[in-house]
């Protein structure tokens, strides 16, 4: 029995770390939005590793913050430590990571949901998606709810047809043995999405009680905590919680290999692709024999709990070889597993079926968000769903589509890299993903970031002019301390010596002593009489500024060049089969992946300079 | 727009050649090369005579033509070097030009620009559009023919030591938490050293003209035992095919480079291209059709004494995009084809007898008139190599840019994106992206991940 349940503009299926972002941005950008979720018990719910950030993903973090997302803000008020990973790396690789209590920040993003106008919550499960001519108009639930929707953002996560694997045993689930999502990959393959199956993993989760911890290697947050978010200030941060390192040995390995045939990885009772970056303890052991041991974290789930992770030791084996493998490990001696490890299978979609916008190419109000996009991580999912919302709202109320490029941010490169280039295994973030990591900064995310979160309507004028202050700060200091010159003098080149570089003959600017490895903006304040009182904060950019001052203007110039290509738009329509002097390979190539620009078409495998040249002359006969 | 360079006449023995410099700053690109007036203060539709220089070394005498925008080809600033047509000097010019600051032309570039100028009217698209494909065609072939060589060989082992080293420095900073070895500036300043001495000496023995001199990737098609492989032997002078009267002896592919005049064919014999049933032959045409692709020269032949078979039109199908000359062997027997076909697509023909050896003079006429009046091919081919030594040389400059960051101490980070711009440029040469390339890296040696 079929029954209405009114009309909303946007529909997010799925509220996980993409659901949540893409609902609180569609309801804040004033459309009416509803959120469905399996669970209300599951909202934000963090099934893997109890942290937020990390390489990488610590920028994806602070960008979702500048454009006006939740989780930068939420990993803040629910952290219980704190570490700015790869200091002494150079701060194109800084990367900030929190531990996160895992129940407090199911909380608090149910409760900041709960109470966002304009956004209603429903515990059900979402069976079909209601189509005509190519567009979305509604859904429906199990239960036979029918929804009038104008888009629908699908954030499944591993709900879709999960299937959790625990040695020999399986069972249909989704993650924590929450219900799966089972009816809505039918409907879905009807509209003519291809979908996919990917696999991934967790630990077990072991009890504190059980745990030696006097025999692992303790790890504590930083004294000096940098929030995730703008709008958090520092004072209000604490560690309060330790993490614990210690590392298999070969009795472990042994165990595991005399088991292998025990897990379903092995014996192929597996299908989906999992991803290269969280390989299982079993695979690490086959693939890298030659290793002595394998490192694993134990990090606390929060603080209300007995439950601890074991970062690094993921695995499909059956709970007693799991028990006996982690008994073997120093410091686990006596360990209980309180839930065992499970491998997880679930149904997902190829993502260069999707527009730079996360929107599908064929179906008009139908977007794509998260591990349903074939990502991994709770930051790349986060990232994509506020980008879907955003999208979606945007096109409702009829405004141009916000497209992040590769140039502006992780996120836009996340985007670009999952829409133009696809993924054979879930897709996790990475520096090295980026061309442009020196310019994409973790600590500039505000500076590049705020002003497009702004104009979209998430960031309010208060905080905008903030960070325009905080930019003319940064910019008229450097500018000052480029006119500053320091005369050669005992004081100054004793100071030099003391640290290890060379004194001074003649005089010479201040922006060189800055420059040169050995000293920086901080540490030379004696000798610059002039200076205004800056933060820790706005000296740190000040400095960075001046000494990566090369590179930024060279990754710049680059950027500048790569938008030249991406200001040129290809129209949606376009049959490339159509265009003359394009070589068939490019054609279907560009067919396919429907590229937004021809900077975009310029980056897929197969389309060569020629190809684009003809392109461009396409367009400009077409007056495009 | 940027400014491009290219070699814009034909390869006419003893003429005069003229290498086209055009777009923003052409005229100040031009000036650096040029000595005898300074091109800056040329009006346009003006010309001087003057030297080409590199540096200090005087390349060849020249007249330089100035054009302003927008009255030029192009519609951008132009500056047209009029030199003494050799193939050396003529290409040592465009290498000291694009050593001062200008891009070698891509395909139909010239032409894309006058169309994106407005120089060329709107119903003129289509005809850009085809002369950039069919030259972007023709310099892939040749990019792909270059892949098999020794250069090709040796910048990917440049490229493997520098990709190995960028896994490391990815893995170490993208996984902090894991026991990844810890990169040491020293170590990584002596193999970029190392590797800096390679791609020196690739540079200093690499020649341009090394294509040319190859050869033309050509393929001697045909049905079996229609004397592909006689006219090879002979074209060649030696006999490296089995020659037989059974039909599909040739199985695999042999070659060889033939020297044509000016011209170096680098000839490929190859098996009969028609359907069989023989595993072995199968795998013979296989490899044919794939030398067929790739070819900027296909000899077709065909055997004079009988009318065309089904095989010939299957033959003539696939050969509908090629420069191609049709050889009637066996004119020593009564002819009994019909070579209107031929003159319907507008076919070079020439008959032969591949037995009596008559008619070889004849064949290697056809192929000399139709490459050394061919501008396309001299100027792609010159500019598929001119791209590869591009390659070549910003990867140098990248790699010492690293070297010198690393000796004045500076962070890893910085050191890290001028070894991608360096892995960048070689790969170039293969179309992969290095921020792909660093990651299955990473994954395929190091064991990380939670």
């Amino acid at each position: 029995m079929i029954y209405q349940m009114g009309e909303y503009d946007v529909a997010v299926v799925g509220a996980g770390h993409a659901g949540v972002e893409a609902a609180l941005a569609s309801a804040r950008l004033g459309c009416r939005t509803i959120m469905f979720t399996i669970s209300l018990d599951q909202i934000a719910n963090m099934p893997c590793n109890p942290s937020i950030g990390g390489t990488a993903k610590g920028h994806l973090v602070r960008e979702i913050d500048a454009l006006g997302g939740e989780m930068g803000k939420a990993a803040d008020k629910c952290m219980i430590q704190s570490r700015m990973l790869n200091r002494g790396k150079g701060p194109a690789v800084h990367s900030l990571r929190a531990q996160i209590d895992r129940v407090k920040y199911h909380n608090y993003m149910k409760f900041t949901c709960e109470r966002q106008e304009n956004l209603y919550i429903k515990q059900g499960e979402v069976s079909e998606i209601i189509v005509e001519n190519d567009k979305i108009v509604g859904l429906r639930t199990s239960l036979g709810a029918e929804y009038k929707v104008k888009a629908v953002i699908i954030a499944t996560g591993t709900y879709l047809k999960g299937k959790i694997h625990i040695g020999e045993f399986s069972y249909e689930s989704g993650p924590d043995s929450a219900l799966p999502s089972l009816f809505l990959s039918e409907s879905l393959k009807k509209m003519g999405v291809r979908i996919r199956r990917f696999k991934t993993g967790t630990p077990c989760r072991v009890s504190r009680r059980s745990i030696d911890f006097s025999s692992m290697e303790r790890q504590d947050g930083d004294s000096r905590i940098i929030p995730f978010s703008f709008e958090t200030s520092a004072d209000d941060l604490k560690n309060i919680a330790s993490c614990y390192v210690t590392y298999t040995n070969s009795n472990t390995h042994q165990i595991i290999l005399d088991n292998l045939d025990r897990s379903p990885l092995y014996s192929g009772r597996i299908e989906g692709v999992g991803p290269r970056y969280c390989p299982s303890i079993e695979d690490k052991i086959v693939r890298f024999s030659d290793k002595p041991r394998h490192q694993l974290f134990v990090e606390p789930m929060g603080i209300e709990t007995e439950e601890f992770y074991l970062q690094g030791m993921s695995s499909s084996l059956p709970e007693d070889v799991q028990l006996s493998f982690l008994r073997t490990i120093r410091g686990l001696e006596n360990v209980e597993i309180m839930r065992p490890a499970y491998a997880i299978e679930y149904d997902c979609c190829d993502p260069t079926q999707l527009y730079a916008t996360l929107e599908f190419h064929k179906i008009s109000g139908l977007y794509g968000a998260g591990q349903f996009n074939g990502s991994s991580g709770y930051e790349e999912a986060a990232a994509q769903g506020l980008v879907a919302g955003i999208n979606s709202a945007l096109k409702i109320k009829s405004k141009s589509p916000m497209i992040l490029d590769r140039g502006s941010s992780y996120i836009g490169t996340l985007i670009d890299d999952l829409t133009t280039k696809g993924c054979t295994d879930p897709y996790r973030m990475m520096t090295s993903r980026s061309e442009y990591r020196l310019v994409l900064r973790q600590d500039n995310a505000d500076q590049r970031l705020t002003p497009i979160g702004h104009s979209i309507g998430l960031i309010s004028d208060l905080r905008y002019n903030r960070v325009v202050e905080k930019m003319r700060t940064i910019s008229d200091e450097i500018k000052r301390v480029l006119s500053v010159n320091i005369a050669p003098s005992d004081e100054i080149n004793s100071f030099l010596l003391d640290h290890g570089t060379a004194p001074l003959t003649t005089g010479c600017k201040l922006a060189d002593l800055i420059r040169r490895p050995q000293l920086n903006y901080m540490i030379l304040k004696d000798f610059d009489p002039n200076r205004p009182e800056l933060c820790d904060e706005f000296s740190e950019q000040v400095d960075l500024q001046i000494k990566y001052e090369g590179y930024i203007s060279k990754q710049n110039a680059q950027i500048e060049q790569m938008r030249q290509l991406e200001g040129k738009k290809l129209p949606a329509d376009t049959d490339y089969s159509e265009i003359r002097g394009l070589r068939l390979e490019a054609a279907e190539k560009l067919n396919k992946i429907k590229p937004c620009s021809i900077g975009q078409a310029s980056r897929i495998s197969g389309v060569s300079p020629s190809d684009i040249s003809v392109l461009i002359v396409w367009l400009q006969r077409e007056g495009l | 727009m940027s400014v491009i360079a290219a070699i814009s006449t034909p390869n006419a023995p003893g003429g005069i050649a003229v290498i086209r410099v055009s777009g923003e700053g052409a005229i100040d690109v031009a000036a650096r090369v040029f000595r005898g007036k300074d091109p800056r203060k040329m009006e346009g539709y003006t010309c001087a005579y003057g030297c080409a220089y590199d540096g200090d070394e005087r390349l060849d005498d020249c007249i330089l033509t100035v054009f302003r925008a927008p009255h030029s080809y192009t519609g951008e600033d132009t500056a047209e070097f009029s030199c003494h047509g050799g193939l050396y000097v003529t290409k040592r010019i465009l290498r000291t030009l694009l050593n001062n600051g200008a891009e070698i032309a891509q395909p139909g570039e010239f032409t894309k620009r006058a169309f994106l100028n407005g120089k060329l009217d709107l119903t003129q698209a289509e005809a850009v559009m085809d002369i950039i494909s069919a030259r972007g065609s023709a310099e892939l072939k040749i990019a792909e023919g270059l892949r098999e060589g020794a250069v090709f060989r040796k910048v990917n082992s440049c490229s493997k030591r520098l990709m190995k080293l960028l896994g490391d420095l990815a893995a170490w900073s993208d996984y902090p938490d894991e026991d990844i070895p810890y990169v040491e500036p020293e170590e990584l300043s002596h193999e970029l050293k190392s590797i800096r001495e390679e791609l020196n000496s690739l540079l200093k023995n690499y020649d341009s003209g090394k294509l040319l001199r190859e050869g033309i990737p050509t393929v001697i098609v045909g049905k079996p035992n229609v004397g592909k492989s006689t006219i090879f032997n002979s074209l060649s002078g030696c006999e490296r095919s089995i020659v037989t009267d059974i039909a599909g002896t040739t199985r695999d592919i042999v070659e060889e480079s033939v020297m044509l005049g000016d011209i170096t064919l680098r000839l490929s014999d190859t098996a009969g291209i028609h359907e069989t049933e023989d595993i072995i032959e199968g795998i013979g045409i296989r490899i044919a059709e794939k030398a067929l692709e790739n070819a900027l020269l296909v000899i077709a032949v065909f055997d004079g004494s009988c009318p065309l078979t089904a095989d010939d039109f299957y033959l003539l199908d696939k050969l509908n995009a090629h420069r191609i000359i049709a050889v009637i062997n066996k004119s020593d027997l009564e002819q009994r084809l019909d070579e209107s076909i031929f003159q319907e697509k507008n076919i070079h023909t020439v008959f032969i007898s591949a037995k009596n050896s008559s008619g070889l003079t004849e064949l290697r006429y056809a192929v000399e008139e139709m490459f050394s009046l061919n501008e396309e091919c001299f100027s792609t081919a010159t500019a598929a190599n001119e791209r590869q030594k591009n390659c070549i040389v910003s990867a140098l400059d990248s790699v010492t840019e690293a070297i010198n960051a690393l000796d004045r101490g500076e962070m890893l980070d910085g050191v890290n994106v001028l070894l991608d711009e360096a892995e960048q440029s070689l790969l170039e040469l293969t179309g992969e992206r290095v921020t792909n390339a660093v990651v299955d890296e990473v994954f395929s040696r190091f064991c990380v991940g939670k």
